[in-house]
């Protein structure tokens, strides 16, 4: 009986699937549509960051759509909110690719939320290029699909120890939020550290989002040189707040987690003159990046949020490696993945090529300090140190 | 393992694990004040704990943008964002009551639990529906006042601010007056009839409703204080915020006894102070082999052998059969 009923709604689907296509199709010689989708959070606390990712993919797929148009495509931007929840975006992931006529995933803002949905995307080969996820997982498993513009934990969290070395800095506290991104590089951080002679005072892991007092207590009296925050803005900027208000006098680091204007909307004063790494450069640090900003403000009338250009990116490749297979005749996932990692691209946050595991070929590694409070400065900060560094050979 | 660092931190996590307590035992107040009354747990309080903070945030940005903050005396500022937190709180907690477990009062015990855990699913998205309209934002910072965070050091590591004894001060005397009107006045007499036997109460003259709509304006209103109260001491919300300090509450008030009010301040203190040892003392004691991301068990651990020892609670007494 309930197969039946399920056989109709199916039936009934399929038959307005046919119908509708036809009837608002202007375009007579069409070939029908291509879907790029995006995958980043555009609810809850990192809100700021996901919806940056979908704002710059939905740019770079609106003025890099008109040549499969001409060749008589559709081509159509889908966001997907995947709520910085594991569960969530591998439930949207099968979706996405239950949807024939999506050709590529741009996502996800976290490591934790891509492993598993890019195991989805696996199964029927179609492409993720991803603008901030930056855990070596991602591409160490070797995936054919799966790519990313950004740089890697492992050098990140380096990145961050040798600039700690090289300020003197003699003892560092480290804090990390259990999150595949943030205790991974917290843990890349604290190795390298150990490495150089500095001094691991504490490592501590905590899922904690508004009270920190009994873990900033041990802290201010072990009084460390430094601490390390390996973990997101969202629950990084209420540690900082309260460190500094019970006294703590230790400078702040943090890894890119920390990169959003909401860091100093919380946080004020308390995170001026922190540093934090990246592997995705402010926008004021790229080449090609002042057009795409002006482009950015004018179209969604605000700053583009960082990894806005990384995703831009990313979905421009997308295009131009769907618009190779699309010259070629048919376009179909594998041929669209396998032209991915072959694509080379002069974008807005460099050259872009991948190496055979998906891995950027040399990506942008900096070193930033926030100068201000004021979170309409975050556009602002200065970059201390700017390195271009090749991903660590891959140990299989 | 370095002992002085032991010893010296003592103090400041007492202190903190105090304040927490604290704050714990102004939310379960409503827990264990409804319980007290209707024998039914309203897992909604914890949303409405939280609506306290968002309409004190509300206030005190409000007054930043019309530039009184710095101008007025932070006691003035802190009273009138406690009072209208505390008003928003509890007249949603009787509108709650009204709408939500009033017409339900005479069905299976279930039925209002499932109601309750509705509504608080309804009030998260409500303000996070409102906030996303009208600031267009999902965390909310509590404006930072200067006269809150003056410190005083008592030593090198021990200190003390301003904002933490406001929220102790302001426990106390919360509690003090709810004591007060629960057992000195006729109102709290009323209340404690009703609890006792609703049928009894209304054949002497006392309305069972009103008195009920009384219980859930009071206990709403400590969890608005309470929310206020929280934004001013760890600065930021979100509409989700609530849920986790809502069930240690709860937590809490099981722990001393639901229904009893002096056993639900006890709780409140217990389960912050161990809350706050096993964070700051875990990794210290265990070699970092246990963090502080261990806290929750290690403070339930506990609980659930008090428990087992002491199933009413620590001052709860064996529940008379009901009529």
């Amino acid at each position: 009986m309930k197969y039946t009923r399920l056989r109709h709604l199916l039936a009934l689907a399929a038959a307005i699937a046919v119908v509708l296509p036809a009837a608002s199709d202007t375009f007579a010689q069409s070939k029908g549509t291509i879907k790029i989708a995006s995958q980043s959070p555009l609810s809850g606390g990192q809100a700021a960051l996901g919806e940056g990712i979908k704002l710059g993919a939905q740019l770079a797929v609106e003025k890099g759509k008109a040549n499969l148009e001409k060749m008589g495509y559709k081509v159509e931007f889908v966001p997907f909110d995947d709520q910085a929840k594991p569960d969530v975006g591998v439930a949207n992931a099968k979706n996405i690719i239950a949807d024939k006529d999506i050709m590529a995933v741009i996502g996800h803002l976290n490591s934790g939320v891509a492993i598993p949905s890019s195991e989805v995307y696996k199964e029927v080969n179609v492409v993720m290029i991803s603008p901030a996820n930056t855990n070596p997982v991602v591409t160490d498993r070797g995936y054919p699909n799966v790519n990313r513009v950004c740089g890697r934990d492992d050098v990140q969290g380096v990145v961050g120890s040798e600039f700690a070395h090289a300020q003197k800095i003699k003892s560092a506290y480290i804090v990390h939020d259990k999150t595949q991104y943030g205790q991974s590089i917290a843990e890349f951080f604290k190795a390298d550290s150990e490495k150089k002679g500095i001094k691991v005072l504490g490592f501590e892991g905590t899922e904690e989002k508004s009270n920190f007092d009994p873990i900033i207590t041990p802290i201010k009296a072990k009084n460390p040189d430094l601490i390390y925050f390996g973990g997101i803005y969202d629950q990084a900027a209420p540690f900082f707040k309260q460190a500094r208000e019970k006294g703590v006098k230790s400078k702040f680091m943090g890894p890119d987690g920390m990169d959003s204007s909401d860091l100093t909307k919380i946080a004020g004063k308390a995170v001026v003159g922190m540093t934090y790494t990246s592997a995705a450069g402010p926008a004021s640090a790229l080449p090609k990046a002042k057009a795409f900003v002006d482009e950015f403000k004018k179209k969604f009338s605000k700053n583009p949020e960082p990894y806005a250009a990384e995703a831009y990116d990313a979905a421009t490749i997308a295009l131009k490696a769907i618009e190779e297979t699309a010259k070629k005749g048919k376009v179909s996932r594998e041929d669209v993945s396998s032209a991915v990692r072959k694509a080379k691209l002069s974008g807005i946050t460099g050259e872009i090529a991948f190496d055979a595991k998906g891995d950027r070929q040399k990506a942008q590694y900096f070193v930033l300090q926030v100068v201000s409070d004021d979170p309409g400065k975050w556009g602002d900060n200065k970059i201390v140190k700017q390195l271009a560094i090749a991903p660590p050979e891959g140990k299989k | 393992m370095d002992f002085d660092l032991l010893v010296g931190i003592f103090p400041q996590v007492l202190l903190d694990g105090l304040i927490l307590g604290f704050m714990y035992a102004l939310i379960a107040l409503g827990y264990t004040m409804v319980y007290g009354v209707l024998e039914f747990i309203n897992f909604a309080h914890s949303e409405i704990f939280i609506l306290g903070a968002f309409v004190g945030v509300e206030i005190l940005l409000s007054m930043k943008s019309a530039g009184l903050l710095d101008v007025l005396p932070w006691v003035l500022v802190l009273l009138l964002a406690l009072a209208a937190g505390m008003l928003a709180s509890g007249l949603a907690a009787v509108a709650v009551e009204r709408v939500a477990y009033r017409p339900l009062r005479h069905a299976p015990r279930l039925i209002p639990l499932i109601s309750a855990i509705g509504v608080s699913f309804f009030l998260q998205d409500l303000i996070r529906l409102f906030e996303s309209i009208w600031r267009n934002s999902f965390n909310l910072v509590y404006p930072t006042m200067d006269a809150l965070n003056h410190r005083f050091e008592l030593t090198s590591t021990i200190d003390v601010s301003v904002k933490s004894l406001v929220v102790i001060v302001a426990s106390l005397l919360m509690l003090w007056a709810l004591y007060v009107i629960v057992n000195r006045t006729k109102i709290g007499t009323a209340i404690r009839a009703v609890a006792e036997d609703q049928a009894a109460a209304s054949l002497m003259g006392i309305n069972v409703n009103r008195m009920i709509s009384l219980t859930f304006l009071i206990g709403g209103a400590m969890g608005g204080a309470a929310g206020v109260l929280f934004g001013v001491q760890y600065g930021l919300i979100n509409p989700y915020t609530g849920f986790i300090p809502g069930l240690k509450a709860f937590t809490a008030a099981v722990l001393g006894g639901i229904g009893n009010i002096p056993g639900a301040m006890m709780g409140g203190l217990v389960l912050g102070l161990l809350e706050a040892f096993a964070a700051s003392y875990l990794s210290l004691l265990t070699g970092g082999a246990f963090g502080a991301e261990y806290k929750d068990i290690f403070a339930f651990s506990i609980l659930i052998l008090i428990l087992i020892f002491r199933p009413k609670g620590l001052l709860g007494e064996v529940v008379r059969e009901r009529a």
